[in-house]
């Protein structure tokens, strides 16, 4: 089943992580196994990275935690091979890290470089987009990663029922579209044509951490904007070329998208008002941070809506 | 050191599953009349609230104040009395209900009304897709929008919308009117058995087997007639759609296997 939310606020930074694990929470029915977030914050980082060294599901064997020890320092030492100085590397769990660098080189080298050490996966790399998901509730994950008092500016967040392929954190979204700094989308549905795009798309280059059928809009995206589209045309192509039943939501470091297939198989309730834009699959997720009355609708087949802040 | 499979995982966020939940009896009553703020209670307090008041206190008039939108409330109902939401409903909402006059002031979520036999709804704002799925009679008002597959396996009853509606509407119907006053999606009425639709917009697309029909006074007096009921002012005009029949084998297939079996 899965459920996906959204939330940009136009006015200026707000408490992004509470009201998004507000939002997730509401809909843990909707999938249990893992919860992921993509958080805009408003300062702008020099280059932020987020990488697990370990699956939260991975075996802890006897050389577990010496193994992450010597994972952990080879990649700072790649990273300062690569010419980037690190200003702090924080472990958020035993197997999970947050590094700021300053780094002006070559993106997609970096993250190829760091993901060329065992284990290790790039969840997202940019200046402002922090990509956060582990197995559990919304609850668990914010509480593990302190996002209780992250500021931002938008958000897009995901509760997983995994049906396509493992419950690991690989399997969870939000899915970062490397190797383009600051794009990360969320999805609920299936894809059908999914193997035919993983070959189009790994024959121009492009790589996957998962074999879950939403990491290709990630990187179908990627792929498009890189040619020189637009968010928004890139969301209307891809109405074109994904098949299957889809709702999904993408963002930008300015920008927040949603597209939904041409029947309109997956729910989506989206309200808006001065301040704020709030889409999820279930309007329970918007009263978790409107208090008031609301009027919201749902999109209808086929419509691809895109905000900026 | 976290051992594999140490997290606990509930599939209870819902609050459909609460065995042990009991009556809150929270309602302040007067006569046959009762009202109870909705916000603090979950799914399944608040339909044993309802229960309650309907069924063991004899309340014919109930108020559900701040239902914030949550699942399945409502659902089941089987008596004639009023109910009115004042605010909005998630899924399911008033599902399985034969009998309520039933008003939401806000809007209702996906599979509204489904399987609705009898009654009144009226919902101020937009619903969701499969809006009156399956419902066998009763008028469902929407003032608002409604979603895609609204109407889908409609066996009866009335569904009329202010406003615009989604694809696939009527979607296998097989009996029962739809009065759409805006534009619908495309596959209007796809694989439908009978029926009729009657829209104020424009038609996206006809799905197979629905064709237009030919209107006449009963048409007319019909829908008049609905419009005055809902006091909705002047209705627009609109075309009328029906099912072509094309589709419509069981009559000739059914022979022929009789023919085998015998």
């Amino acid at each position: 089943m899965c459920g996906i939310a959204g939330i940009i606020y136009r006015d200026g930074a707000q408490d992004i992580g509470r009201d998004m694990t507000r939002m997730l929470q509401s809909m843990k029915h909707r999938g249990p196994d893992s919860t992921g977030y993509a958080l805009f914050g408003p300062a702008a980082h020099p280059v932020v990275m987020r990488y697990k060294l370990a699956d939260a599901n991975d075996p802890r064997d006897f050389e577990f935690t010496e193994r992450l020890q010597r994972h952990r320092a080879e990649i700072e030492s790649r990273l300062r091979e690569l010419g980037a100085k690190i200003e702090s590397v924080e472990d958020e769990t035993d197997y999970a890290c947050r590094a700021v660098l300053h780094y002006h080189g070559d993106l997609k080298q970096l993250a190829d470089y760091i993901e060329d050490v065992p284990g290790t996966e790039v969840l997202s790399l940019g200046h402002s987009l922090e990509i956060v998901k582990d197995l559990g509730d919304a609850e668990t994950v914010s509480a593990q990663y302190d996002l209780g008092d992250f500021t931002g500016t938008h958000a897009i967040g995901h509760v997983r029922m995994a049906t396509e392929s493992d419950v690991d954190i690989s399997g969870a979204h939000p899915y970062w579209a490397y190797p383009f700094a600051d794009i990360a989308v969320v999805h609920n549905g299936q894809l059908t044509n999914y193997f035919q795009w993983k070959r189009r798309l790994e024959r121009s280059g492009h790589r996957f951490q998962s074999e879950c059928d939403s990491e290709i809009i990630a990187v179908y995206l990627a792929e498009k904007m890189g040619e020189g589209m637009s968010l928004e045309e890139a969301m209307r192509a891809s109405m074109q070329d994904l098949d299957g039943v889809f709702t999904y939501i993408c963002v930008t470091k300015d920008a927040l998208g949603v597209a939904k297939d041409e029947m309109a198989a997956k729910p989506l309730v989206l309200y808006e008002s001065d301040n704020l834009v709030a889409l999820a699959s279930e309007e329970i997720a918007i009263r978790a941070i409107v208090d008031h009355e609301i009027d919201t609708y749902d999109p209808y087949e086929g419509e691809v809506l895109v905000w900026t802040r | 050191m976290d051992a594999v499979g140490e997290r606990q995982i509930s599939y209870d966020a819902r609050g459909l599953s609460e065995p042990d939940a009991e009556i809150p009896k929270v309602s302040e009553v007067d006569g046959g009349r009762a009202v109870f703020d909705a916000r603090d209670l979950t799914t399944r307090q608040i339909n044993l609230e309802l229960r309650w008041l309907l069924y063991e206190r004899g309340i014919t008039d109930v108020t559900v104040k701040n239902p914030g939108s949550k699942h399945s409330i409502g659902v089941g109902i089987l008596t004639r009395c009023k109910i009115t939401y004042e605010g909005s409903l998630g899924y399911f909402g008033c599902g399985m209900i034969d009998g309520p006059e039933v008003h939401i002031t806000g809007r209702v979520g996906w599979s509204a009304c489904e399987n609705m036999m009898s009654g009144v709804v009226v919902i101020d704002g937009n619903a969701g897709s499969l809006t009156g799925a399956a419902i066998r009679g009763g008028d469902l008002v929407v003032k608002g929008r409604v979603g895609a597959r609204s109407g889908i396996d409609q066996k009866g009853g009335t569904i009329l919308t202010l406003g615009s509606a989604g694809s696939m509407n009527g979607f296998m119907m097989q009996r029962g009117r739809q009065i759409i006053c805006g534009d619908v999606g495309p596959g209007l009425g796809d694989s439908m058995y009978d029926g009729i639709f009657y829209i104020g917009g424009k038609v996206k697309s006809l799905g197979v087997d629905c064709v237009p029909g030919e209107w006449d006074d009963a048409d007319t007096e019909f829908i008049e007639r609905k419009f005055r009921i809902y006091d909705l002012g002047s209705p627009p005009e609109f075309q009328k759609f029906v099912c072509g029949k094309k589709l419509y084998n069981y009559d000739n297939l059914e022979p022929s296997e009789r023919k085998l079996v015998l």
